[in-house]
């Protein structure tokens, strides 16, 4: 069966001066998936994501969605099916009335109205927004818009989903928003996730994580996997999670707790140790 | 907080007015101003103000604020009244007799001078109240619509319509966001000490620098996103895209329609047949 | 210098149909020397609070005669807030002001001119260019940038942590006594957060003598703050030590507010029959709880 999304053999950059070079990277994600993309400004992570979707087009090399390599005839096809919910809450909504926000790009694809209106109905109550259909985009909070932005690409209904730092602007409570958001999509509808972030926390969520660094992807693992491997992270000028640095302390004052990332899991460990 | 103040003055409140078809409120709007500039008597105005009071009165817009619309313009409308009546020769257009009232030098005041102030300050006091009632009952985005659906046959001569209409609504938009970011750019460099409002005018213009750059950049960077943003949602132009909205003409735009289209003919007739010439 | 603030209230729109309050009758005190958090909700009237310290939103007895008296006091040193004879523009060069996202205010064409641009905004006299130098160059050493390399350099072609530690440096220059952070490391990566806060704690030692910050990060707030204040609903809800605020952990939750980690996880024991009475930083929490099992052993 064919990759939801596959990178082959990928080179890119951005003209001869930019320092930044993607060369043959090879990369894929299953249908269903849940990939949490972690490296430091600049890494590559947003390249990725454009890349997928032709906003970015390869140097050499190709992107795969289900099969079909992205081109310039396809294009409209691949983005119906690879949504992009970008970082800035204020700079991705076209109208001001939710509803009108989240209708764009049905309308943009030619769908009949009715058909529009239920989709609407569906994204905006797949990211629990359904009471604000005819509220003003400009006066909802950042996590609020950022559901809208993720309605609005949901309403094309993409089999693939990229959140590219679409949690960076946001205070805890509305990135807590959107990770939840997201992690039912994966699960309820199916729908295969990216979740491009710096936030250790948020990778913690995913069924597989990956790093990036230089436009490589140098780590692949489980979150565990990769947390556990806290120095070299800190190599890629990443930080461990607090709770991976807590462990680690614990450890080297003597407590042998095993590597564990839920505050729950860890208290329980903790609990055991010193009893 | 600039942004809560909202732009074009929406007064969110449920009525008769702000149901009706955006199309339709344009073109009362237009109608009313031919209806009050062809009116020539004093009843003919009064009954355009009259039918006026009544949009205001099914609107649910309270007087203040539409007061507050007239006083903006208030001295504007004053001062060019004053020239008027000074200065309007009493060439009698309208009026067979230009009576001189006062005269001294260059200015005299005709009895027709007097009339043509009143007029005038009538008129333009109509006017912008009765364009202030379609702002306060109609949201920009329906706004937008109408006149995207009004312009709609220009598409024959190959206007871009929809684009026009698009870059409307992305203003419209946009422009409280950027209302936001001004105000916070402002006050960052205030608190690096610059004197916004202090100084020579050219003083003024050197220190708007500050503030004009990070703006523009910042809308640059904004469009930029934006323009990913609507191409991740498969935008490609007007082309083969459908609409959702669809503006609905009912019968209470029916009704509006007849009570302006009595208001005009009735002015019309008037103008031919004075009920009280002057 | 010390901040007082007593009965302070304040209402953007005042008058209008959207009208809003934004501070609800607060008092708060702000000891020199201190590195303060200020924790709460967007709109919960934070930065409403911190951009009265500057007097970038001002009372409205300091801005028109015979206004009614209103009971608000607010003194930041010897500056008086609350009256229309306060230089205001002293004041703001004793208080420094760092926006969220604060690179988003350079706009010069070099790194120097961006930096020196407040200094010369608020000298008395046009200084002398060598006098513009050391005070641009120490600005940009003491956020961590070589000054030699980026003088020259247009801001806009940095990196963004260079940026926004170029825009910290263009705060710093007049050697505030107090400076007022909003978010400062909101969207930065974890290396660029670090420096941040590491910046933080360098310029309390020997730069600014009071450091306000207004944070999400409970972490952050936990390892290092003196007085933690919760706003909420425009109102100052708690001023504690985080040692004592953190005991309150599901106050500030049932507030929708986060908890440090190391709070989480004393909660967590707790429920498994273990106290830890730690002061939440993660150093003494890791102490604690290596005690409580040496104890057992």
């Amino acid at each position: 069966m064919a990759k939801a999304l596959e990178y082959r053999d990928v080179s890119f950059s951005y003209g001869e001066e930019s320092a930044f070079r993607m060369e043959h990277l090879n990369f894929s994600v299953e249908e269903g998936e849940f990939v949490a993309v972690l490296g430091h400004n600049g890494s590559g992570k947003s390249t990725l994501a454009r890349l997928a979707n032709g906003l970015l087009v390869p140097d050499g090399g190709e992107v795969a969605v289900f099969g079909t390599t992205v081109t310039q005839k396809n294009l409209f096809d691949i983005r119906r099916q690879v949504g992009i919910v970008f970082q800035n809450p204020d700079s991705q909504a076209v109208a001001s009335i939710v509803e009108d926000d989240v209708a764009f790009g049905a309308e943009n694809v030619g769908l009949p109205r009715e058909e529009i209106g239920e989709r609407i109905e569906f994204a905006l109550r797949a990211v629990g927004m359904e009471e604000y259909r005819t509220a003003t985009v400009s006066r909802l909070s950042g996590g609020q818009k950022q559901r809208v932005a993720i309605a609005g690409v949901l309403a094309l209904r993409p089999k693939i989903m990229i959140l590219d730092e679409s949690t960076a602007m946001l205070d805890p409570r509305g990135r807590r928003e959107i990770v939840e958001v997201v992690k039912e999509l994966n699960k309820r509808e199916g729908i295969t996730v990216l979740l491009i972030t710096h936030f250790m926390e948020e990778a913690l969520l995913c069924s597989r994580a990956v790093v990036m660094n230089r436009g490589e992807i140098v780590m692949q693992d489980t979150p565990e996997g990769i947390f556990r491997r806290g120095e070299e992270l800190v190599t890629y000028n990443l930080a461990l999670p607090r709770i991976g640095e807590i462990c680690n302390r614990l450890r080297a004052g003597g407590m042998e707790v095993p590597y564990t990332l839920g505050v729950d899991a860890l208290a329980e460990e903790i609990a055991k140790c010193v009893s | 907080m600039l942004k809560d103040v909202s732009f074009g003055q929406y007064y969110p409140v449920k009525s008769f007015v702000h149901n009706l078809d955006p199309r339709l409120k344009i073109l009362f709007l237009i109608g009313y101003i031919v209806a009050i500039f062809l009116a020539k008597e004093l009843l003919a105005l009064g009954v355009a103000a009259a039918v006026l009071l009544l949009a205001v009165l099914f609107a649910h817009i309270p007087f203040g604020k539409v007061l507050r619309a007239v006083r903006g313009v208030l001295f504007l409308v004053l001062f060019t009244a004053v020239l008027n009546l000074f200065f309007h020769g009493g060439d009698a257009v309208y009026w067979d007799a230009p009576a001189v009232l006062w005269e001294w030098k260059i200015f005299r005041v005709t009895q027709a001078g007097i009339m043509f102030s009143v007029f005038l300050i009538l008129r333009l006091f109509l006017l912008v109240i009765c364009s202030s009632l379609l702002t306060y009952t109609t949201t920009p985005v329906s706004l937008t619509d109408g006149i995207e659906s009004l312009l709609t046959p220009l598409k024959w001569i190959r206007f871009p319509v929809h684009e026009l209409a698009l870059i409307m609504s992305i203003a419209l938009r946009f422009i409280p966001i950027l209302m936001d970011e001004t105000e916070r750019i402002m006050n960052a460099q205030k608190a690096r000490g610059a004197m916004l409002d202090s100084g020579g005018p050219a003083k003024r213009v050197k220190a708007i620098v500050p503030v004009l750059i990070p703006l523009l950049l910042s809308a640059f960077r904004r469009a930029d996103e934006l323009g990913d943003a609507m191409d991740a949602r498969c935008y490609s132009g007007g082309k083969n895209r459908t609409k959702y909205k669809k503006l609905h003409f009912s019968w209470r735009d029916l009704f509006a329609l007849v009570l302006l289209a009595a208001l005009i003919a009735g002015i019309v007739v008037m103008r031919f047949f004075p009920v009280f010439p002057l | 210098m010390r901040i007082v603030a007593e009965h302070l209230s304040y209402t953007y729109n005042a008058d209008s149909p959207f009208a809003t309050k934004a501070l609800d009758d607060i008092s708060l005190t702000i000891e020199e020397g201190e590195f303060f958090g200020i924790i709460g909700h967007t709109g919960s009237g934070k930065s409403t609070f911190v951009q009265h310290l500057n007097g970038l939103l001002r009372l409205p007895s300091s801005l028109k005669r015979g206004k009614k008296k209103d009971p608000a006091v607010l003194t930041v040193g010897e500056f008086d807030l609350t009256s229309r004879k306060t230089n205001f523009r002293a004041l703001r060069r004793q208080v420094g002001m760092v926006f969220q996202y604060p690179e988003n205010q350079l706009f010069a064409e070099t790194v120097f001119e961006d930096v020196a641009f407040g200094y010369k905004n608020f000298a008395e006299k046009k200084p002398e260019a060598d006098e513009v130098a050391r005070a641009v160059r120490e600005a940009l050493e003491e956020v961590g940038l070589d000054y030699g390399e980026v003088k020259g350099m247009s801001p806009f072609d940095l990196s963004g942590g260079q940026k926004r530690r170029v825009a910290i440096a263009g705060v710093i220059v007049t050697k505030p006594e107090i400076l007022v952070l909003d978010e400062p490391a909101a969207g930065l990566d974890p290396l660029g957060k670090r420096e941040v806060m590491e910046l933080l704690h360098r310029l309390r030692e020997h730069w600014c003598k009071t450091v306000v910050v207004v944070s999400h990060d409970m972490d952050e707030i936990a390892e290092n703050c003196t007085h933690v204040a919760v706003f909420a609903e425009g109102k100052v809800k708690k001023v504690l030590p985080p040692a004592e605020l953190f005991p309150h952990a599901e106050e500030l939750l049932s507030l929708g507010l986060d908890i440090p980690l190391t709070a989480k996880l004393v909660l967590a024991l707790r429920k498994r029959g273990m106290e830890i009475d730690c002061d939440y930083t993660v150093e003494d929490f890791v102490k604690k709880v290596l005690a409580q099992k040496g104890e057992k052993c």
